[in-house]
């Protein structure tokens, strides 16, 4: 379990987050949620340790982060980061790489390894991709190369940000999809996601950050009926029985 | 058979025609000049059999320049892919980013000081490259790293070096008595002794930029990437700079201020084998390298004899508007990943 404990975070003279208590739980997912700017891919960055925590600590089953080395901590952690390069590599090559925390010296991948490649291209419904150059793929197709990746790590948490971007919307379905088979694994998944209806239709917990703060931490149910979410966000957020559940709608709040 | 577009050789062969080109270049080096040799004659000297003037010319006139050719094109071109490498920057080499430059002027103040040191050269190389590529990339990294800021900041770094470099030889004009042609590169009267000290730095370096090609792989998906997998980039990329400041520094130390190889050379491979494994990309860099400063070298001497062009002005009529290319073709793409 990854737990984040009075953290504040941000960068050399600019304090982003502060004072946030939360924890990425195995079978469950977790949504992150909030105005642009306010904070969730630095969360997400400090707790998986690409960022140093200003104040509170992380810990990743009850140990501190800085005690494992970065190799130990990959085996654990994977993150779907938010900046992503296009090198010019072949797709599969990519997502083998995803292996690197396991390889000793030489670094020489295996069969054991092409074999954790093939399930994460299966999974990310990326295998008809994995022999073509990473340049030469669209946005969409450069997602699933990057989740599968991450899926290559094959930890037991695994952190996303905005692994919706770029995709339509069969595939952001398919991406949650995805995501709820890896908690059903007993895999911890925290999101962060700019469509709240999704969100609140897909998540566990769903953590809303506004002004650098968490400000609630909760089912979906809880954080609907709240309004919390529709404040922060500034829409209006409204819901009706659909097939297996709610759905949700945003809309502009009505003027006056 | 994994082909990477636009060439349809397989990648499995690239590596085998790229040693025989560098081999068919140290030949065509050996035979033809001023005196042209017959190849039987050629490996005859080498082998030790030959006698009389053509084995004379062989071993003490040409068989140093062409193993300072092909030490100083492997070297410069492997520098150049670690670099481009590192820095994500397909516009950034040796020459580049002010690593050649500083190498000159240790090389300069070293030869200036300690005349009689040569085998020291090397090492006042390093650390003359290493002051320019860490020089380099702190003001590129302080003013936001964008592409062109890394090659206007080596373009400052090797205007200061470049004038270092000439106020050494107003005070000490005899200090690169030895060097042809110092600021355009050349490798005319080389000497074994000259050579092998450099070639005791560069393969040392090699040996080790290759056993961190796995390393580099990972590094060239970014920074962010490459440290959520566990790499520890920061002083990785660090460590992978000072390696190609050897390598460049090692062949400054005998040629000079070689330009462009070690920006051409890499393109080339990479065009060729792509960018799938580092490991063979640093491999293909050095054979290429080395074939394609032979060959400048045997043009050099060849086109215009029996007047001979020192090999750095070849290098530069082919290089600079290649360089005048990746320009344009970077600012028409703005795109990231490498040209």
């Amino acid at each position: 379990m990854l737990e984040v404990n009075g953290l504040s975070a941000g960068y050399p003279g600019r304090r982003v987050l502060e004072g946030v208590t939360l924890a990425v739980r195995p079978g469950r997912v977790l949504a992150l949620l909030g105005p642009n700017g306010c904070g969730k891919s630095t969360l997400l960055r400090t707790a998986a340790g690409l960022l140093p925590a200003l104040e509170g600590e992380v810990l990743l089953d009850g140990k501190p982060l800085g005690d494992y080395s970065p190799r130990q901590a990959a085996r654990r952690i994977a993150v779907l980061p938010q900046s992503r390069a296009v090198p010019r590599i072949t797709a599969r090559r990519m997502v083998l790489h995803g292996r690197f925390p396991y390889l000793s010296y030489p670094r020489r991948y295996g069969r054991e390894d092409e074999e954790a490649v093939d399930r994460a291209l299966a999974a990310a419904d990326a295998l008809d991709l994995a022999d073509r150059p990473v340049p030469e793929l669209s946005g969409g197709q450069r997602q699933k190369v990057y989740l599968a990746m991450a899926l290559a790590q094959e930890t037991e948490t695994i952190l996303m940000d905005e692994p919706t971007a770029y995709l339509d919307v069969r595939h952001q379905l398919e991406v949650l999809a995805l995501t709820r088979r890896l908690a059903a694994e007993g895999r911890a998944a925290a999101l962060v996601l700019h469509d709240l209806c999704l969100a609140l239709t897909a998540a566990d917990d769903v953590a809303v950050l506004g002004g650098g703060r968490l400000l609630a931490l909760g089912g979906p149910e809880e954080i609907f009926q709240s309004g919390i979410l529709a404040r922060v966000m500034g829409v209006r957020l409204e819901r009706a029985p659909g097939p297996g559940g709610w759905r949700y709608f945003c809309a502009l709040p009505e003027e006056g | 058979m994994k082909r990477l577009r636009k060439f349809s050789i397989p990648t499995e062969s690239v590596l085998p025609a790229l040693a025989a080109l560098a081999g068919l270049s140290a030949l065509m080096s050996l035979c033809l000049g001023a005196v042209p040799v017959a190849p039987g004659a050629v490996l005859a000297a080498l082998l030790g059999g030959g006698s009389g003037p053509a084995a004379q010319i062989v071993l003490y006139a040409r068989l140093p320049r062409t193993c300072g050719c092909l030490l100083a094109g492997a070297s410069l071109a492997v520098s150049g892919t670690v670099i481009q490498g590192v820095l994500g920057n397909p516009l950034a080499a040796p020459n580049v980013i002010g690593v050649n430059a500083g190498a000159g002027f240790c090389t300069a103040v070293c030869a200036a000081l300690w005349p009689a040191r040569t085998a020291a050269l090397p090492l006042a190389a390093f650390l003359g490259a290493l002051g320019g590529v860490l020089l380099v990339l702190t003001i590129a990294e302080r003013s936001g790293a964008s592409r062109m800021t890394l090659v206007l900041a080596g373009v400052a770094v090797s205007g200061m070096f470049g004038a270092g470099i000439d106020a050494v030889l107003t005070f000490f004009p005899d200090a690169l008595n030895g060097y042809t042609d110092f600021r355009v590169g050349g490798v005319a009267n080389l000497s074994m002794a000259r050579v092998a000290p450099a070639l005791w730095a560069a393969l040392p370096a090699f040996l080790l930029a290759l056993s961190l090609a796995g390393e580099l792989d990972v590094l060239l998906l970014g920074e962010e990437t490459a440290r959520s997998l566990g790499l520890p980039a920061g002083r990785l990329r660090v460590f992978l700079l000072a390696l190609a400041a050897a390598l460049a520094g090692a062949a400054v130390s005998f040629a000079g201020l070689l330009g462009f190889v070690g920006l051409v050379a890499p393109h080339m491979v990479r065009r060729l084998i792509g960018e799938d494994s580092s490991a063979r990309l640093l491999w293909a860099s050095a054979l290429g390298g080395a074939a394609l400063l032979t060959l400048c070298d045997v043009l050099a001497r060849t086109l215009f004899a029996p007047y001979e062009l020192p090999v750095g002005v070849v290098l530069s009529l082919l290089g600079g508007p290649f360089f005048l290319w990746l320009l344009l073709r970077q600012r028409r793409r703005g795109g990231r990943g490498h040209a």
